[in-house]
């Protein structure tokens, strides 16, 4: 009944795979799972080969969104590239602002004022809330529950907006941070408005975890599930919470000790088995990990300009040399790697996106599940497809 | 004593008596089934159009949202939007699909889960068929709409249909089980295959005002939880919305349909839930008795719509909370936890109808063992299935 177009998939020489075609052992089904399927995150292409409903093979295929955002970088000065960042990882628009305008402030030696670096910590916790909160509900969404926790997250995601909003006049595309400090200065509203969402979050997060967390159906879906070893994630370049559900304590925040994170007493959690469990929860204590850094931000956050007044946006040349600048994004480390030879646009411009890389090892977590599985696989890694195909 | 009900309880024969009194005598037995099965397609389809209007706003409130609400008063048009923009889409039929089943599908599942309204009592005077073996024609009738499922998969020429239909034939053979299993303790108490006859064996109060119904037993409440969770099976509703499981096979059966075809799926989801529902109430609610004596004054037909909605509404909620099952958990599920506890409720009933003749005094024990009969089996199975399962504590990095 079902064509299969076998030739273009057959499996390499040496692969113990079996041909889709395969009279003795009967066929298998390849089935294209996307660009446009529900579960996709985005148009993002899953080519499965299914043993009744066991994959046996699993190719992620990726580049519909491709924009040519790394040669765009190279051909365009150094602060018309901030914007184009926030189409990136278009819900954390804000750490991919601060992880370029590190990059840069490296490459120029740029230092920046105390209050800017409160207001990035500020905004970059707020982000990993936002992003963490998003995924929690659309893998919940995924396992199969309706809506009602995705509804829910999108409440407090949409406080968050609101902040971003007001701070920055976009929701999503902020394009907030400038090489030596932010854009504007938010003001003592905001600042409180800013505590609120904080102060109420802890509350979100006990009534979010009621919902499903202890959920028998939700713990059979997701233990042992898609499990990661700390040596394959390592070896892959995983990083965020991928990594640390793996059990590795890698987190660049106290690696690198960027900005002020230093200054901060937070917790970093660690998974056992890897699994998508794991995944799931990793993120849900990151957010309670979160709270008490912003709590602290916004209590100490000193008076100040917000901008080095000796920092220089438009004609900006650097020497020539490289620089790279990373962050503890929410999704692990984005990065950025310039070099300048003296122009005003930089002679390469590259990013790291940590969505791409852990998604490198889509395959070897999906073999042997179900399709079911799979896609709860694929929510728990956590991809923005504008990361990915860039 | 029929002449000391109320009217509005005779509603139903006055209106026949009326209908009858105009016709000659041999077209009488033709004009009263017309007006039955016009009745209960009339009555279930507005019941299914306001049920998709319940389901959405229910959900809207669930969800933080305030559903539906453009067209007319709080939305109450929105079924009849609905339907209208069904009628006057595209009907889409693949090239390669096979052209009779993939017409034939919606068809049949409608025709099939319209089929088993006909035994259910849904009030005194309310019956369209009374057969003595009723129950055994419902469960045959709901048996079917499987297959119609499966005609839907096949036929439509998808990769994500053809998965689905299998899933859907592993979830019909794995869950009827169970489904028929959870009522054979009802017709071994009640001793007839008969739905009216089952209701009538539920009237009368324990001590004057516990009503006898099936589901006030220590075996009856472990068949109606039994019933219930192979209903929500057998209708698709979530968790065990496999066979259209959104987030993984797109719309899985119904992906390649569009149009009033489309439609014709939600009308039969809808009626297997109202069906299932109904014989749930018949079964184990007591069917259309009042739960109390002094409310007796209003109709049976209330009672049994108000105990259908309640257990609607049920429907709804765990659809809104509930992650769904993967397929080899939904399986095990049936055969390792839900047909073990029904057989072992055959034992109990069985231990019930015997115990019956003891004597008053010995009835804290007799409620005692059967208790015991239900609740061990259930823990212990229960904690087999979630074995190695449970919340976890995390560590944190040295600093």
């Amino acid at each position: 009944m079902i064509e299969a177009s076998t030739d273009a998939l057959l499996p390499s020489p040496g692969s113990r795979v079996r041909p889709v075609r395969d009279p003795f052992h009967g066929d298998l089904l390849e089935v294209s799972m996307g660009p446009h399927h529900p579960s996709t995150h985005g148009v993002f292409r899953m080519v499965a080969t299914l043993d009744g409903e066991t994959i046996v093979r699993l190719k992620p295929v990726f580049g519909y969104l491709h924009r040519n955002h790394e040669k765009l970088g190279e051909s365009t000065t150094y602060l018309a590239s901030m914007p184009y960042t926030d189409r990136l990882d278009y819900l954390c628009s804000m750490t991919n602002n601060w992880a370029y305008a590190l990059a840069v402030e490296r490459l120029i030696g740029q230092p920046v004022p105390e209050r800017a670096e409160y207001v990035r910590v500020i905004l970059a916790e707020l982000t990993r809330l936002l992003n963490h909160t998003c995924l929690a509900g659309f893998l919940l969404q995924d396992c199969g529950a309706s809506g009602t926790p995705l509804m829910y997250a999108f409440r407090e995601r949409e406080k968050i907006l609101d902040l971003f909003e007001s701070l920055s006049g976009s929701r999503m595309m902020c394009n907030y941070q400038r090489f030596g400090g932010c854009r504007v200065d938010p003001g003592a509203h905001w600042l409180a408005a800013a505590s609120r969402v904080t102060e109420g979050y802890g509350r979100f997060l006990d009534e979010f975890e009621a919902l499903l967390t202890g959920n028998e159906i939700m713990m059979a879906r997701t233990q042992g599930v898609g499990p990661l070893s700390a040596k394959l994630a390592v070896a892959a370049g995983v990083t965020g919470p991928m990594l640390r559900a793996a059990g590795v304590a890698y987190d660049i925040r106290k690696v690198d000790g960027y900005g002020i994170y230093p200054r901060f007493n937070f917790r970093v959690p660690l998974g056992e088995h890897g699994d998508t469990y794991d995944r799931y929860m990793l993120r849900i204590l990151e957010m309670r990990e979160s709270i008490p850094i912003l709590r602290q931000a916004l209590a100490e956050i000193p008076a100040g300009p917000i901008m080095d007044p000796k920092a220089r946006l438009r004609g900006l040349r650097p020497k020539a040399g490289e620089s790279y600048g990373r962050i503890e994004g929410p999704k692990g480390e984005i990065g950025f790697y310039l070099v300048s030879d003296g122009t005003p646009n930089p002679y390469r411009y590259r990013v790291r996106p940590p969505s791409l890389i852990n998604l490198t090892i889509l395959e070897d977590l999906c073999l042997g599940r179900t399709i079911a599985d799979a896609v709860i696989i694929l929510g728990s890694v956590d991809i923005v497809l504008g990361e990915v195909d860039r | 004593m029929p002449h000391a009900e109320p009217w509005l309880e005779r509603a139903p024969l006055l209106l026949r008596d009326a209908v009858n009194a105009l016709l000659p005598a041999p077209a009488r037995w033709w004009v009263d089934s017309f007006l039955d099965i016009a009745v209960l397609l009339g009555v279930f389809g507005l019941l299914f159009a306001f049920l998709t209007l319940a389901e959405r706003k229910v959900l809207g409130r669930i969800q933080n949202r305030p559903g539906p609400n453009r067209a007319g008063w709080g939305g109450v048009l929105q079924p009849f939007a609905d339907g209208i923009k069904m009628l006057t889409k595209e009907d889409i039929v693949p090239r390669l699909a096979d052209p009779i089943l993939h017409f034939a599908a919606p068809v049949a599942l409608v025709a099939f889960s319209l089929m088993s309204f006909a035994v259910i009592p849904y009030g005194r005077h309310l019956l369209a068929l009374d057969m003595d073996s009723g129950v055994l024609y419902f469960f045959a009738a709901g048996a079917s709409s499987e297959l119609a499922v499966f005609m839907a998969g096949w036929s439509g020429r998808n990769k994500y249909s053809l998965l689905a239909a299998m899933r859907a034939l592993a979830q019909l053979i794995s869950y009827e089980l169970p489904l028929l299993l959870s009522f054979v303790p009802v017709v071994m108490i009640s001793g007839s295959l008969s739905p009216s006859a089952i209701v009538t064996a539920q009237g009368g109060w324990h001590l004057g005002f516990i009503p006898r119904w099936n589901v006030l037993t220590p075996w009856g409440f472990a068949g109606f939880a039994i019933f219930m969770v192979a209903s929500l099976a057998e209708s698709n509703r979530s968790p065990f919305d496999l066979p259209e499981a959104e987030s993984e096979l797109i719309a899985g059966h119904l992906t390649e349909y569009s149009g009033f075809k489309y439609a014709l799926f939600f009308m039969a989801e809808y009626f297997g839930m109202c069906a299932l529902g109904g014989m749930a109430v018949t079964l184990f609610l007591g069917g259309w008795q009042a739960p109390c004596a002094f409310l007796g004054f209003i109709p049976s037909y209330a009672w049994f719509g108000a105990k259908l909605l309640a257990l609607l509404l049920g429907f709804i909620w765990i659809r809104a909370t509930l992650p769904r099952l993967r397929i080899d958990q939904l399986t095990r599920f049936a055969w390792k936890f839900l047909v073990p506890l029904a057989l072992v409720n055959l034992v109990t009933v069985g231990f019930w109808h015997l115990s019956a003749s003891w004597s008053r005094g010995f009835d804290p024990l007799r409620w005692a063992i059967a208790i015991a009969l239900v609740v061990i089996p259930f823990v212990a199975m229960g904690r087999r299935l979630s074995a190695g399962l449970g919340p976890r504590t995390y560590r944190f990095a040295a600093q």
